[in-house]
């Protein structure tokens, strides 16, 4: 199946010499929700920035919907929608005169029917009138959505939609983004509520010093790289481990109270039993026990700092 | 082409104009309106007329320019300037809109707001002094082209603008002092010879003589001149537009 967004060795270098995308590849399908991780600095926005057509690529080509960005902008464009990271608004302007605006300049014939649907499932309606200014920063955000949604794209980008929102607008955000899909919206985001990826992103990319260094599905990434961390609560500290038990995978910490076991989640047997049989042996008595399997923001955090290059 | 993005910007910057009525529309005409009460009607009535216009109306052609110069770049200028000011420009960039449509759409609807400017002084001079348009087709070609022009010349420095000083530059330490050092309070033919060749590189004793011979049919340079330069500046204009959109020069860098 032909990717919704293809994106071929792009490259961006700014006029300080500042390379902030690397010839960088990647494929997002139509319908998922594809979760752009990375830190600060690492070129999401630029990457967003050179799809939407906001900023010239150095070298390399992006096609949308099987439409090239530079050449056929007028088709590629139709179909995108952008949630900037910037709450960038005209102040004075109304909801309802902005939203209309958004529509007119993608080339919509007026829909006051459609905004008005747009602003109400955004809890706008009420606010239609009202000058921007007169909104809190969550109306705000979510006034950025409908500007976007304004044009019924099939392509949305959220770059940090829900940052300083609070949690019962992020979950309605939440709400929406699953409705879109369901809708067949391509949904691509960046957040750093790496949580928030990992509730809702179908695949995962990882882009760190313009690179994109992973795209998983996001469920296969769990696995791979997820680990999971057996803590045992010793009935008589450890000086030291025993040598029956010196390996990687083990460790003290609490000043010898308690026992680390680290394993990967795809390893079998994963080493359990085999551990609490040798403790078993070697007389050493546990009071309690707890397991945790890593979440996506310790492989986020693993990766970044040792980057592991996929196909 | 996407003439509802065109509609869209168009009537977005028009919106505009009705916010800030009092400041595109209201203080330069009480500015010109001081002109005619000064130059016009108490220091010109001790002056004698030229070419056979009496000095209150012989202002008028050059008062009208400057509003329309000065209003044209400023609003031209802060209609592209403020979405890049504000960041609201990403949804311009990123919406399936041509070069041309974007121009068509900030510089459409800045020169609408000189046009009118334009017509609300006019009317506001007749209140002031009697005259009469000898080519009023020819008076609203040129206030058409100037305009434009004007429009597209403040896009251009909207584009270039990286700050507020730099916006109010053009208008007040280039404009204005060429207006008034281009033959809007007195005929070039009443300086020295010297001075009389200086002016001749100013472009704006174009623009006001030229519009001044659709009033009144005298001029200081030959009409067909003056329309040669403004078209001239008006390709220009169209040039570097051309090559600020095909580079991305301060918009897509």
């Amino acid at each position: 199946m032909q990717p919704h967004i293809s994106v071929r060795n792009l490259s961006k270098v700014y006029s300080g010499g500042f390379t902030a995308l690397n010839q960088v590849s990647l494929d997002i399908h139509q319908g998922e929700i594809f979760a752009l991780l990375g830190p600060n600095g690492a070129g999401k926005t630029t990457l967003i920035s050179i799809i939407c057509g906001i900023i010239n690529a150095t070298s390399g080509s992006v096609s949308v919907a099987g439409f090239d960005n530079v050449n056929n902008y007028r088709q590629a464009r139709s179909q995108i929608g952008l949630v900037p990271q910037e709450l960038s608004t005209d102040a004075f302007e109304s909801v309802w005169n902005t939203v209309t605006f958004s529509r007119g300049l993608f080339g919509k014939p007026p829909a006051p029917d459609k905004i008005e649907s747009i602003l109400r499932q955004l809890s706008l309606w009420d606010k239609r009138n009202n000058r921007i200014m007169t909104l809190s920063g969550g109306m705000k955000r979510r006034l950025m959505i409908a500007k976007a949604l304004s044009h019924e794209p099939r392509i949305l980008f959220l770059d940090e939609p829900t940052a300083g929102v609070d949690v019962e607008l992020r979950k309605d955000m939440w709400e929406m983004v699953r409705g879109l899909r369901e809708q067949g919206v391509t949904i691509i985001l960046t957040t750093h509520y790496i949580e928030e990826a990992e509730e809702m992103a179908d695949r995962i990319g990882v882009i760190r010093k313009g690179e994109i260094i992973l795209v998983e599905d996001k469920a296969a990434l769990m696995t791979q790289l997820g680990r999971k961390e057996l803590r045992l609560q010793l009935l008589k500290p450890l000086d030291a481990l025993p040598d029956a038990l010196r390996s990687g995978s083990l460790s003290l910490a609490n000043n010898g109270a308690e026992l680390i076991y680290t394993f990967d989640t795809q390893k079998s047997p994963s080493g359990v039993a085999d551990l609490l049989r040798t403790l078993g042996e070697l007389g050493i008595g546990f009071g309690d026990l707890q397991t945790r399997e890593s979440s996506l923001e310790d492989i986020f955090v693993g990766l970044v700092k040792h980057p592991k290059t996929t196909d | 082409m996407n003439l509802y993005g065109v509609r869209a910007i168009y009537l977005f910057e028009m919106a505009r104009m009705k916010r800030t009525l009092m400041q595109s529309v209201a203080s330069p005409v009480i500015s010109t309106a001081l002109y005619f009460i000064v130059f016009g009607s108490a220091i010109g009535n001790h002056m004698g007329d030229i070419h056979g216009v009496s000095y209150g109306a012989f202002i008028i052609p050059g008062l009208v320019m400057l509003s329309l110069l000065t209003q044209s770049i400023s609003n031209a200028s802060f209609g592209i300037y403020m979405p890049k000011f504000t960041g609201t420009i990403y949804e311009v960039l990123s919406a399936p809109v041509s070069y041309v449509e974007i121009v068509m759409g900030y510089v459409g609807a800045a020169t609408t707001k000189s046009l009118i400017l334009g017509a609300i002084i006019l009317l506001t001079a007749r209140l002031f002094v009697d005259y009469q348009i000898v080519h009023p087709i020819w008076m609203v070609v040129f206030l058409v082209l100037t305009s434009l022009t004007f429009s597209l010349f403040g896009f251009i420095i909207g584009i270039w603008a990286d700050g507020f000083e730099k916006l109010q530059l053009v208008p007040l330490m280039i404009i204005t002092p060429l207006v008034f050092l281009g033959g809007t309070f007195y005929s070039i033919q009443m300086l020295p010879p010297f001075w009389q060749t200086v002016s001749l590189f100013n472009p704006v004793v174009y623009l006001i003589n030229g519009f001044r011979w659709a009033f009144f049919g005298v001029s200081d340079v030959h009409m067909g001149v003056s329309l040669a330069m403004i078209l001239i500046f008006l390709t220009a204009c169209l040039g570097i537009i051309g090559w600020i959109f095909k580079t991305g020069y301060r918009l897509r860098s």
